[in-house]
């Protein structure tokens, strides 16, 4: 298994370890969902991620039945923990699309054994995302308001406002996402339906494959709608993040109103992707052994495309404290000055420090393939990429023109309960998802052995 | 037409090359009904069966289309004819601000019309289909490529198309119940 000629790097790591057939990637893989028996630290890990929704779901009730002031948001600072963890949850969803889509429009084979449970951790951590500007709403069972329907009140949405942009921008993210996902799932479905030997498990998976028999035609036209909805889903990708940003730069707050944000947000959200991907790759692959298939070099290639976005934030960040300084504005020149040596000042240097500083390492070669230091890089982009948000979001709104209308802001109780809740309920979902379907997809893997072969030969 | 006592036969083989060559052979003999089946799909099956043009372009690019109209008329409606509400002077038909949500409602559209049209195209859900009746062919999923010749197929014959199966490699020709 020899590397590409051109490759200059010199990358000699294979993407999938020499002696796999296409009988053992079917069975290792589809053996990790039809096996009776449930590994332990599953059951651990699932467990603290369930109790983790409870407390979800008692905040949430809380606050539907009391209301948002449960939450520390107040004037001058009117989006709180609410929205820094919807940006965040929402950046964190675009490396799942960002694999499959765009590196499969680029040829890119290293996504093969990664796109699945990245495609999966998307549609998770939108939907965490998408709990949040619902509760935010204040009066959540009136979420429909949002949507044009020829209501009883004769009133409509306002669609000149990024806010309804957003609203679009994001069920349709979901709802592509989504459809990407299944559309790649079906064939593995098959197999399990093939492979299992229990009845229910045999029925179920039969009724979600569909019937699927593996018709050449059939291939013909799945990978051509397969190839459509990734031509689809990468400017939808890009999209989406540049609408969240809208959110802010539209508005005239100062630290808000730029036009360096949709790049800067896009960039940023590829980052805390590829890092919530390193997050959960790293430790499943030790777990279930998946060493063989997600390989050191697929560790690396994430480690390199955090480096690259990891530099366009930091360029974004240098900008932002230039043009700052350039406008010659004096509430812009404030609020630089306030963010970085005001009363959140310590949360600024931490983020240069988390999302800046910290990720410099990657540039040691030797690093980018040494699994846990890539993990704790990545945990520490995660925690960055949160402050990020948090000193985007609450530091510009504390102190914006008028000094008389400045004032503090921090989470309560339920602020920290429902993110928290959040996290629980992204590691529920995505332990059921491995439990429940192949967390890598099996046909893809079966292609590169194929094309692996033929290089080989 | 009365109901065939079979569906046809299926012809296994163990790698997409086998299964490639084989096609080819078959094609070229003069079957039609023809169909193959793999765990992956292999470069240029389709074409070798002689299933050449898709329409599931067309498909998605009509939804696109409808997506866009759809998506741009529906603000333009709700802004200018239904709601006109006079926001900072900005004209009623403020359509820059119209182009986000335009935008996401044209890949919505297309990409649902991909997915059902895909789906629809391959007459999925099939709850039953004869192949599956072929014991062997559960591998069809995992290792194993198969090729069957239909018997509604005019040059189909059940002796000497077996023959025929058997001399161009097949590694196990079954009959295939209807």
């Amino acid at each position: 298994m020899a590397s590409k000629p051109s490759d200059p790097g010199g990358d000699t790591l294979p993407l999938l370890e020499p002696g796999h057939t296409f009988g053992s990637i079917t069975d290792k893989i589809s053996s990790i969902v039809l096996t009776g028996r449930t590994p332990l630290f599953w059951y651990i890990t699932f467990g603290v991620g369930f109790i983790l929704v409870l407390v979800l779901l008692f905040c949430i009730t809380a606050l539907v039945a009391v209301g948002v002031g449960l939450f520390g948001v107040m004037i001058p600072v009117a989006w709180g923990f609410a929205i820094v963890n919807f940006v965040w949850w929402i950046g964190i969803g675009h490396a799942g699309t960002l694999i499959s889509a765009i590196l499969l429009l680029l040829r890119q084979k290293w996504r093969q054994s990664i796109n699945r449970f990245a495609e999966a951790m998307t549609l998770f951590a939108v939907a965490c995302a998408g709990i949040f500007p619902l509760i935010h709403l204040g009066r959540p069972w009136f979420f429909y308001w949002l949507f044009p329907y020829p209501s009883t009140m004769g009133i409509q949405p306002q669609f000149r406002s990024p806010l309804v942009w957003d609203v679009f921008a994001v069920s349709t993210y979901f709802t592509v996402s989504l459809l990407f996902w299944f559309l790649g799932l079906i064939p593995d479905l098959a197999t399990l339906r093939d492979r299992a030997t229990r009845r229910m498990p045999r029925f179920i998976y039969g009724m979600l494959a569909m019937g699927w028999r593996g018709s050449a035609i059939h291939w013909h036209r799945y990978e051509i709608a397969y190839l459509l909805l990734a031509g689809l889903a990468t400017p939808l990708v890009v999209s989406v993040h540049t609408v969240v940003s809208f959110d802010f730069a539209v508005a005239l707050v100062p630290g808000w109103h730029s036009t360096i944000f949709p790049p800067y947000f896009v960039a940023g959200a590829i980052y805390s992707g590829f890092a919530m991907v390193l997050t959960i790759a790293i430790p499943l692959r030790k777990l279930y052994g998946l060493e063989d298939f997600i390989t050191l070099r697929h560790l690396k290639n994430m480690a390199i495309v955090m480096l690259a976005t990891g530099m366009i934030v930091a360029y974004g960040y240098l900008m932002e404290t230039f043009t700052a300084w350039y406008s010659a504005e004096i509430f812009e020149r404030y609020m630089m000055m306030n963010r970085m040596f005001g009363p959140y000042g310590w949360m600024y240097w931490l983020l240069i420090l988390f999302n800046i500083l910290i990720p410099q390492a990657l540039w040691i070669r030797r690093l980018q393939t040494q699994p846990w230091v890539l993990f704790l890089i990545a945990i520490a982009v995660n925690i960055g990429m949160w402050l990020e948000r948090y000193v985007i979001v609450v530091v510009s709104l504390h102190r914006d023109y008028m000094p008389s209308a400045w004032g503090m802001y921090s989470g309560t109780v339920f602020d920290y309960g429902v993110f928290v809740g959040t996290i629980g309920l992204f590691v529920a979902l995505l332990f059921l998802f491995i439990r429940l379907l192949p967390m890598i997809s099996i046909f893809e893997m079966r292609e590169l052995v194929h094309e692996e072969e033929g290089r080989s030969q | 037409m009365a109901k065939l006592p079979i569906y046809g036969l299926i012809a296994e083989f163990d790698s997409p090359e086998a299964l490639l060559e084989a096609a080819h052979r078959v094609f070229a003999a003069g079957f039609r009904k023809i169909d193959a089946y793999s765990p992956f799909p292999v470069d240029g099956l389709a074409e070798a069966i002689g299933f050449h043009y898709t329409r599931v372009p067309l498909i998605v690019l009509i939804g696109g289309i409808i997506g866009c109209l759809g998506g741009f008329y529906l603000q333009y409606w709700v802004a200018a004819i239904d709601y006109p509400i006079n926001i900072g002077g900005r004209p009623f038909n403020s359509w820059p601000s119209f182009i986000p949500v335009t935008f996401e409602l044209t890949i919505l559209i297309a990409s649902l019309f991909a997915f059902f049209g895909v789906l629809a195209l391959n007459r999925l859900p099939m709850p039953y289909h004869p192949v599956f009746n072929v014991e062997r062919f559960e591998l069809a999923s995992r290792n194993r490529f198969f090729l069957c010749i239909e018997a509604v197929d005019s040059k189909f014959e059940i002796e000497r198309t077996r023959r025929f199966l058997d001399e161009i490699g097949s590694l196990g020709t079954y009959e295939v119940e209807s």
